[in-house]
């Protein structure tokens, strides 16, 4: 006969004194893990509860403006500064770790249209109502210096915007034509015209340098080639397009801010049909702003709300509002993508977390892995519909809210009435038009 | 025979082996069987010799196997001989020291299917490119995670007991002195009796750490002690007929099935709640992973009782009498009731019908038992049959054995093993391999008790089998019975009393809903087609056509004149009939594969005289 019984050393399976770590050998046997979908779905239900218990997104006000912040711009060596022009003509820099103004600029007389950094960051460019460009230094001026720009350019016409070179030392302004400067003379290099509206933004491309778009009240969207004195081409569509933004890691994508509640990405190369329409906003969206990894933008629109859309969904997955927050008028994604920042009408810059629910500070490690493996359960269990429930609910002001059903009724309405027209008209008389190529007017190159 | 090349040549391999044995330790890079060289440097062998050695290394290791009596199985013989072929050849380092098993360790394709949970076999349903490829990496992520699960069983440390009689030797022969003289003394210790001649007979309840042992006998006696340590916890009489008794998530509780209502204890015996809705219960089962205590009544009804928060979940009527046979099963937490008319029922607390009914026996039902991964049932009748069920769907019989005398309680062990109490005896049957089909054929151990049997249950992660009968207790030793590596995180033996409050904390925050019990635990995973189609369809009807159809062909302008109307409306055509044909081709072959697989259909079975009562 021959035996083996099973018999445990306990000093195997027991600490040796208190101060060691508790002994937990692991089987991954699944007999010894039974109900393991069911209990992955638990956690992953109370994981999406705990994050919504935990979305506080909102960090800070910036407050000190004397009038409604105009523009806002990022630093692109410096985390912590943020340059903000406002409607009185007032440039602030502010320090955003202590939350606090560094420094203030009293830069044109009227608005400040348009700021802008230099790529290495020692100076920027403003532009305003007072038909003038104005470069200033970064860095305060010493004892007893006055606050003087370095340069100030005075030109024909209003400048309503103003976008830096990402390499080279030239600047492009818009207002009645777009205007490419070098940094060193008084007279642009170029300027291009394409019809004889005024122009909203330009803005330069980041990684194919030498392009850059711009908007134009006559709805239009026109792309330029720095290195050629005529622009590319351009698509007209139904309504106004107050700014665009590039992809910062996807050179031909970029994202127009339209005026008919709407932000349309679209490839540069087939402009005829957008990629995506992101459509979530109930009022003009004013501003747009990619995060730095290019997955996903943030918008800023006059219903007093900004809203961050993947850039592959047609749906926003966050809103952001507060009580006071009114028509938010501009706003940045910060360099390290963990904040937003926006500048709204009732004089204060705004600054939220990117990611609502995201514990700020040091995490250790085991509160690190237990963060990743319950947003890996999110994931794999997003669609089901209680946690796909809990997941996108969000508490909308009662404006936004009634806006929302009010479109919905008319949307369906529209639909409801076209599917009658298809059915009572001869077939193929009324084709169907999607969504993405609704609102494409006209490609012209 | 060039295979041995120093002066060893021509002794007997076992001499050789002898010669190792004493020799000092090795380098780890000497080869095993190199013996011992006179003024062989202890640096790192030369390359020219590497070859030799290891055909020698291949040469030995076949020897040793045909020489040996080995207990290794065929199986691990396959495992080394393709781990070899594997190999590209021992690498160097820079140092000349060469590592002897390169590349990551080779995982056994059915150790690595035992923790593979995508069924593939299962086709998946048509959708988007985008969706498609989502769900191949994600199959492709559970592959790799099965890949290192697999690899990770390297590191358990203990093995499973055996016990093996000498050639002819029947091992139902063994009796339990035997065992208990043959073992260690810890192991030894694990058998003992419990002569309560007074208050017999008894049921038992193991923890689910299997560390605690609760006991109540018909004539009220009621104890909880450590049985490891023989620790009393507690112990009462409460003055009433005691039916069943049965631990709740931790050794801390107690749910005893008392003459009237349902009762529940601490560890020291003091009553903590009276249940009045359960009243007159018969059986108890508890559900660890949704808290549910699942009660069954002489009054026919089985209540699920919510023991986190003292709710009665549901309570559903039977309909069949008395009830006085349940068992749950613990891959999916679907209580198994046996009736008198040799059905079992299968509930969940969901559905107010059973899930499915199985007409088992003749006679009525006297045990029921189901084994941890949900594959088997062993049911036993009044019939005096034992016969054993396959879960996964069709319900069937595998296996069937007439007793002399029905067994009137079964347990399986997390091994597989099977025992039955038929009156004062205990017979264990084992199978092949873990978690396999018990052979019915011959018992793997008998033992005759004090009196008859009135509880069975195998300890977990212990092997040891506690019998409660007429005249006490009785733990037995049951080799091979238990799984010997638990995971700490899930039930640990040895948990201390922080791990064990910790343990009770996650778990009561992954508590699973008693909504979610059904035949399938894993539907909860799977994707849902038949509301996607539903949900498809009605979209379409929504918006008046169907967003993903395919749009109908439009033939390309042409330039030189080749695009006249004429030529257009032909190339449409072509199209047009090309997509005809294949479509016309496709329905013939399936209608092909339809008629073959019907003409496979008779073969397996003699055509009956029902056939022509339609085609089922």
């Amino acid at each position: 006969m021959k035996v083996k019984m099973l018999s445990r050393n306990p000093d195997n399976y027991v600490r040796e004194t208190k101060l060691d770590l508790q002994r937990v050998p692991r089987n991954y046997d699944p007999t010894l893990h039974p109900f393991e979908v069911s209990r992955e779905y638990v956690r992953a239900l109370n994981a999406t509860k705990l994050e919504r218990v935990f979305a506080k997104p909102f960090l800070a006000s910036l407050d000190g403006h004397r009038d409604g912040v105009n523009c806002l711009a990022k630093h692109p060596k410096s985390l912590a500064t943020v340059l903000s022009g406002a409607c009185d003509g007032e440039v602030r820099i502010w320090n955003l770790t202590k939350r606090k103004c560094i420094r203030t600029i009293q830069a044109h007389e009227g608005f400040v249209r348009g700021i802008c950094t230099r790529f290495c960051g020692t100076s920027f460019f403003t532009v305003g109502d007072d038909k003038t460009v104005k470069q200033w230094k970064m860095d305060a001026p010493g004892y007893g210096e006055e606050e003087e720009p370095l340069h100030t350019i005075l030109g024909k016409t209003v400048y309503t915007g103003i976008d830096h070179h990402w390499k080279d030392p030239a600047f492009a302004t818009c207002g009645q034509q777009v205007d490419i400067w070098d940094e060193q003379r008084t007279n642009p290099i170029c300027s291009m015209t394409w019809g004889f509206d005024s122009i909203n933004s330009v803005k330069f491309n980041p990684i194919e340098t030498f392009l850059l778009g711009s908007c134009a009240s006559d709805r239009n969207i026109v792309l330029y080639d720095m290195r050629q004195a005529t622009p590319l081409k351009k698509v007209i569509l139904d309504m106004r397009t107050n700014t665009i933004c590039w992809n910062p890691m996807e050179a031909f994508i970029f994202t127009a801010a339209n005026e008919d509640y709407n932000l349309y990405t679209f490839d540069m190369r087939a402009l005829d049909t957008p990629v995506m329409v992101h459509m979530d906003h109930v009022s003009a969206v004013l501003d747009v702003d990619y995060c730095p990894t290019g997955k996903e933008f943030v918008s800023a629109s006059f219903d007093k709300s900004i809203r961050i859309f993947p850039v592959d969904r047609s749906r926003s997955r966050e809103v952001y509002h507060t009580k006071r927050m009114q028509h938010v008028i501009c706003v940045r994604w910060t360099a390290d993508s963990k904040y937003i920042m926006c500048g709204s009408d009732e004089m204060n810059i705004r600054l939220w977390k990117a990611n609502a629910s995201e514990k700020l500070g040091v995490l250790a490690s085991r509160e690190r892995a237990a963060q990743d493996y319950n947003q890996k359960l999110k994931e794999k269990f997003q669609h089901h519909p209680n946690i796909k429930r809990i997941a996108r609910h969000r508490h909308l002001p009662k404006s936004i809210y009634s806006q929302i059903q009010e479109q919905r009724i008319m949307r369906e309405a529209r639909r409801r009435k076209e599917l009658n027209r298809r059915k009572h008209s001869k077939p193929g008389s009324v084709p169907v038009v999607s969504e993405r190529k609704k609102h494409v007017v006209a490609v012209v190159k | 025979m060039e295979t041995v090349p120093r002066p060893g040549r021509g002794v007997p391999p076992k001499k050789d082996k002898l010669q190792a044995k004493r020799k000092k330790p090795r380098r780890y890079w000497e080869e095993e069987t190199a013996p011992a060289v006179a003024g062989a440097s202890p640096g790192p062998p030369r390359k020219k010799k590497k070859k030799k050695n290891l055909e020698v290394r291949r040469q030995k290791q076949k020897n040793s196997h045909n020489s040996k009596k080995s207990r290794i199985s065929k199986k691990s013989q396959f495992r080394k001989k393709s781990r070899e072929q594997k190999k590209p050849g021992p690498q160097r380092t820079l140092s000349g020291a060469q590592d002897p098993f390169p590349g990551p360790a080779p995982v056994p394709l059915e150790v690595a299917r035992k923790f593979r949970r995508i069924d593939k076999s299962k086709e998946l349903p048509h959708s988007l490119p985008k969706t498609r490829s989502k769900l191949e990496v994600a199959e492709a992520l559970e592959e790799e995670i099965s890949v290192k699960a697999a690899r990770s069983e390297l590191l358990l440390a203990e093995e499973p007991g055996f016990l093996e009689g000498e050639d002819g030797e029947d091992t139902a022969k063994i009796r339990q002195a035997d065992i208990v003289e043959a073992v260690d003394i810890a192991s030894a210790a694990k058998h003992f009796d419990l002569n309560l001649r007074q208050f017999g007979p008894y049921r038992l309840n193991y923890s689910r750490t299997g560390r605690h042992l609760a006991f109540g006998g018909r004539r009220g006696h009621v104890a909880a002690f450590d049985w490891v340590t023989k620790k009393l916890m507690c112990e009462i009489n409460v003055m009433e007929a005691v039916r069943d008794i049965r631990f709740l998530h931790s050794e801390a509780l107690l749910a005893v099935a008392q003459n009237r209502w349902l009762h529940i204890y601490d560890n020291q015996g003091i009553e903590l709640h009276c249940i009045r809705r359960c009243d007159r219960v018969t059986r108890l089962e508890f559900l660890p992973f949704h808290f549910l205590l699942a009660t069954a009544s002489e009054t026919g009804f089985l209540t699920y009782l919510d023991v986190s928060v003292g709710k009665i979940v549901a309570a559903l009527n039977i309909r069949a009498g008395r009830l006085n046979v349940m068992a749950q099963n613990p891959y999916n937490a679907v209580i198994h009731l046996g009736h008198s008319n040799g059905t079992v029922s299968l509930w969940s607390p969901s559905v107010q019908e059973p899930l499915a009914k199985i007409l088992c026996h003749r006679g009525g039902i006297q045990a029921v038992a189901v084994d941890c991964t949900g594959t088997y049932m062993a049911t036993s009748g009044l019939d005096h049959q034992l016969k054993v069920f396959d879960l996964r769907g069709t319900f069937q019989p595998l296996s069937a054995r007439t007793l002399p005398q029905g067994a009137g309680h079964l347990a399986f062990s997390q091994r597989g093993l099977l025992a039955a109490g038929m009156g004062d005896v205990v017979n264990i049957w084992a199978g092949q391999g873990k978690a396999s089909l018990p052979s019915l054929e011959q018992p793997y151990l008998t033992h005759r008790l004090a009196g008859p049997v009135h509880g069975l249950q195998f300890c977990p992660f212990e092997d040891v089998l506690g019998v409660g009968h007429s005249g006490g207790i009785t733990s037995m030793l049951v080799p091979g019975a238990s799984e010997p590596n638990f995971d700490g995180l899930e039930s640990n033996p040895y948990r201390s009393r922080k791990q064990r409050q910790e343990w009770e904390v996650k778990a009561l925050l992954e508590k699973v809903p008693a909504e979610l019990i059904c035949l399938n635990p894993r539907a909860l995973a799977e994707v849902d087609v038949i509301s996607l189609e539903q949900h498809k369809k009605e979209r379409v009807e929504r918006l008046g056509y169907d967003p993903e159809a395919k749009a109908p062909f439009q033939p390309k302008a042409k330039q030189k004149g080749r695009s006249s109307t004429g030529s257009l409306v032909k190339r449409k055509k072509k199209v047009l009939a090309q997509e005809h044909r294949d479509k016309v081709r496709q329905s013939l072959e399936e209608q092909q594969k339809q008629k073959q697989k019907q003409k496979a259909k008779p073969t397996g079975a003699r055509p009956s005289a029902l056939d022509r009562f339609g085609g089922l």
